[in-house]
């Protein structure tokens, strides 16, 4: 283990979303926002005062610690830079899963904390992708905790290159599975968008109008690391070769800076699918999950 | 034949705990949640003290007979605490609903016994074990298991009668039943299990099936209900589903050989049958308490009872996050161990098997992620924002706080101590799988240290949640903060009524559904160049009990009618039918002597 593991994560995430933004920014031919505009906010809203909604209880003023106390624990059990996890345990991954629930119902319930009748209807939506994407994305665990024969995180995502040459087919499903899944867990572009104004429309951005001044922080925060735990998943399936030491490093870095760039492309050159296309986005990802799964199996004959 | 043998092995005691540790908590808190000035609860008590006693001797007897007799005495004991409000005429319908599956129950269980006891030559289970006793027709003496205690555990499809029962009977009842006494059909297929030999595949792959079915249907049939007690009791059908998949699993391992996925299997079953007493039994106290103290069970008319009910809202908070499979709780520890048993055998088995262990997993995942969906309603709508009517509201005194409060620990305990209470399971793991208790125990090596790594994590996140939150205390302190209406576009008169309601908040997930739960919307638009009155309502039946148990009744039903002529009402009829039965069996003995 290695500090790196924490620290590149904690200190980064927020520079993943700037080289979003910056994607987005180049492709439409705008200089767009700072590298570090994300940390100039979260520093800025650090230091602002908060309003409450008079509606809301201790369960809204909660949510924010707990969110990020799940994302900087799980923080812990994902491996990084080529450097192993801090706490790789066999059922790790069930773990993450787990702690992604949590971060969710209570975000959930925070929304629902407010009466708010935009924020109950992101709620509903968060509640219903969710209910879709759970099982995917344990699908997808359970066939690269094949391939790896291993069911911990650090195995899993730091299994030798020559997976790479038996089951290729299989890790670009599932590396495929995850990219969907990575979009609709951190409402993007084209499940929400980030960017829109209209409450109606919204999923992740509604859920969390109430938030204001450190709480909005807290939250905004840990959604640019959940961004960045997913991002750092997906680059660690598709980083075929390892390198040891700086190489390592530099090349998981660049990784995750690519599946920014990915997602800012998405982001410029398609628009949000309908709310009710977004079960059969979800459906193809399922798809690719046992497909690659089917694939894994005929490797094994 | 019926000897009265009682005996207490480590699965036995597993189940005593729950029964004594539940009806002294439930009791309590009935002590208070009945009202005595409304009526005389003598014969209240009396049932339920008889059915706690009745279920001891469930769980302790160790002769067919015994077990068949205390099984009855569990069933109608139950019956009567159920229609303890008897003027109501609902209440007495499901009551009577209860009586008759119970006892199509123990009509399976009778032939199950009887044919097991034949062929053992005694009915002492001693006997149903002695080594090198063949049966026949062990599969058809499963399925009766299954169906017989099945319908106990309320698995789809012979759950009918377990969402009309449970909402029925007073609260502490409820908790009990949902808690303990359906956990009794698990205990018997358990039981019933060790009688029946080396389990061949199809059991396994039927068990899980059952299981999924159960888990899927059931929380989707909760989430679409509008009465919290009920959505309870349909919740349970969910939560047994996941048991009776986990035993399912656990079968499969059996029959492959492979001890880890078999053992796995049953420690993350039963540690669910614990788990789902402890937080099911919480959650149907806490709505016990939300009907005491409003008045009403219909989740479209509350809201916002944190506020006036903050102990009932913080344990309600505590047992649907257990109930979830969330992290800290008990429910994540079972549903760890559960899929860690999938996870662990998936790489060494069959085609079938892998099958099999992926639709587990998928559904697991589903099931957890509508679980959340389901609760999320709960909490949300009856306890979070504003109330949706003009009521008084009132929190519960301690003799109904303190069991729940107790529970709540219990649910964080499990969670946070697991390894300590898996080492705690495996003798009675070991009596269920059949193997013995080193071998459990070795297999259990490594599981119990992935959960000691889960303590530590645990352990960690507090520590993480509490310095963020301190910080966040001291970053919101320092600078001036205000209240101000929930943001509604900067409408600054927002009415209770402008909130999202229960339906609304799980239409996507009903509207996905919609081609297996096939909801009635009955609805009237406006029309005409002046529209005044418009509705639109919409009704989710139990699929399985509408196209699968009733025409199934019905045609049982219409077929016995062709005897119909017996029954003729003429006494001269009978005694004619006595002579001529007389004559038979007479006849009979001469020809089979």
């Amino acid at each position: 283990m290695n500090p790196l593991t924490i620290l590149l994560p904690l200190l980064l995430s927020p520079l993943l979303l700037g080289v979003i933004n910056k994607t987005k920014a180049l492709l439409a031919g705008r200089r767009g926002p700072r590298w570090f505009q994300v940390y100039y906010d979260l520093a800025r809203l650090l230091g602002k005062g908060t309003v409450y909604s008079q509606t809301s209880s201790w369960v809204l003023r909660l949510n924010p610690a707990v969110g990020l106390a799940c994302l900087s624990v799980a923080l812990l059990l994902i491996p990084a830079a080529g450097f192993s996890s801090a706490l790789p345990f066999s059922g790790d991954l069930l773990l993450l899963t787990g702690l992604l629930a949590l971060c969710r119902y209570s975000t959930i319930l925070a929304a629902l904390d407010t009466g708010s009748s935009f924020e109950g209807m992101g709620a509903s939506r968060e509640a219903f992708f969710s209910c879709l994407t759970e099982p995917i994305l344990l699908i997808v665990l359970l066939g690269l905790s094949h391939v790896a024969s291993s069911n911990s995180l650090n195995e899993l995502l730091r299994f030798p290159s020559q997976a790479w040459g038996t089951n290729g087919a299989a890790l670009v499903f599932w590396a495929v599975a995850l990219f969907i899944l990575l979009l609709t867990e951190n409402s993007r572009v084209p499940v929400d968008d980030p960017n829109t104004h209209l409450e109606l429309t919204m999923i992740h951005e509604v859920m969390i109008l109430d938030y204001s001044g450190p709480d909005l922080a807290y939250v905004e925060y840990t959604a640019s690391l959940k961004l960045w735990v997913f991002a750092s998943v997906l680059t660690q399936i598709l980083l075929p070769n390892r390198l040891e030491g700086l190489g390592g490093a530099l090349s998981f870095l660049a990784g995750v800076a690519l599946i920014g760039v990915a997602v800012g492309l998405v982001e410029s050159v398609m628009a949000r699918v309908k709310l009710d296309r977004v079960p059969a986005l979800l459906m193809g990802a399922a798809i690719m999950a046992v497909l690659g799964l089917i694939q894994v199996l005929k490797v094994g004959l | 034949m019926g000897n009265f043998i009682l005996k207490l092995d480590a699965l036995s005691a597993f189940f005593l705990f729950l029964i004594l540790l539940l009806s002294f908590l439930t009791a309590l808190y009935g002590t208070q949640y009945l009202d005595p000035s409304e009526k005389k609860l003598g014969p209240h008590w009396f049932w339920f003290h008889l059915l706690t006693a009745s279920m001891m001797l469930v769980v302790c007897s160790a002769n067919a007979v015994l077990f068949l007799a205390a099984w009855e005495l569990m069933s109608l004991s139950s019956y009567f605490l159920v229609v303890l409000d008897h003027d109501h005429k609902e209440v007495r319908r499901a009551g009577l609903l209860y009586l008759v599956a119970s006892h199509i129950g123990l009509a399976f269980l009778t032939f199950f016994f009887f044919s097991l006891g034949e062929q053992a030559g005694g009915f002492d289970f001693d006997q149903f074990l002695q080594p090198g006793l063949a049966l026949s027709n062990p599969t058809l003496l499963f399925l009766c298991a299954l169906v017989g205690f099945g319908i106990k555990a309320g698995l789809v499809p012979f759950h009918v009668w377990l969402p009309e029962a449970h909402p029925a009977a007073p609260s502490h009842v409820s908790a009990l039943m949902s808690g303990v006494l359906i956990k009794m059909g698990i205990y018997g297929l358990v039981r019933a299990l060790t009688f029946l030999g080396q389990p061949p595949p199809t059991w396994g792959y039927l068990l899980l099936g059952a299981g999924a079915v159960s888990g899927i249907l059931g929380i989707l049939l909760a989430m679409a209900q509008q009465d919290l007690k009920r959505l309870l009791a349909y919740s349970s059908v969910e939560n047994i589903g996941i048991i009776t998949l986990a035993l399912g699993l656990g079968l499969l391992g059996l029959s492959y050989h492979l001890p880890l996925l078999a053992v796995l299997g049953f420690t993350g079953g039963l540690l669910h049958v614990l788990n789902h007493a402890l937080y099911k039994s919480l959650l149907f106290l806490g709505a016990g308490s939300v009907l005491k103290g409003t008045g009403t069970k219909e989740m479209s008319l509350l809201g916002g009872l944190i506020k006036t009910m903050p102990w009932t809202g913080l344990l309600f908070l505590v047992g649907s996050a257990a109930i979830c499979g969330l992290p800290l709780l008990n429910g994540f520890v079972s549903e760890f161990l559960i899929f860690l048993s999938a996870f662990h055998g998936f790489p060494q088995s069959s085609y079938g098997l892998m099958l099999a262990l992926l639709a587990a997993v998928g559904s697991l995942g589903l099931i957890g992620g509508l679980a959340i969906a389901c609760f999320t309603k709960v909490v949300g709508i009856v306890f979070l924002g504003k109330p949706r009517s003009e009521r008084t509201t009132q929190e519960c005194g301690w003799s109904m706080r303190l069991p729940m409060a107790f529970l709540a620990l219990a649910c964080l305990a499990v969670g946070i101590f697991s390894p300590v209470i898996i080492d705690l399971f495996s003798p009675v793991v070991a009596k269920a799988v059949g193997l013995p208790s080193f071998v459990v125990s070795a297999e259990l090596g490594s599981p119990i240290e992935s959960l000691t790594m889960l303590s530590l994590v645990f352990g960690l996140f507090f520590l993480m949640a509490l310095v963020l939150e301190s910080f966040r205390r001291w970053r919101v302190a320092s600078q001036p903060t205000s209240d101000a209406p929930t943001w509604g576009c900067a409408y600054v008169r927002p009415t209770p009524r402008m909130q999202y309601t229960a339906s609304s908040f799980t239409q996507p997930v009903m509207n996905f559904f919609r081609s297996l739960l096939r909801p009635r919307t009955q609805s009237h638009p406006p029309e005409g160049l002046f529209p005044s009155g418009s509705d639109y309502s919409t009704q989710t039946p139990d699929p399985a009990k509408d196209s699968l148990v009733l025409p199934f009744y019905r045609r049982f039903r219409d077929g016995l009618m062709a005897g119909r002529w017996i029954q003729q009402g003429r006494i001269q009829a009978y005694l004619l039918y006595i002579a001529l039965t007389l004559l038979a069996l007479f006849l009979s003995s001469l020809v089979v002597p």
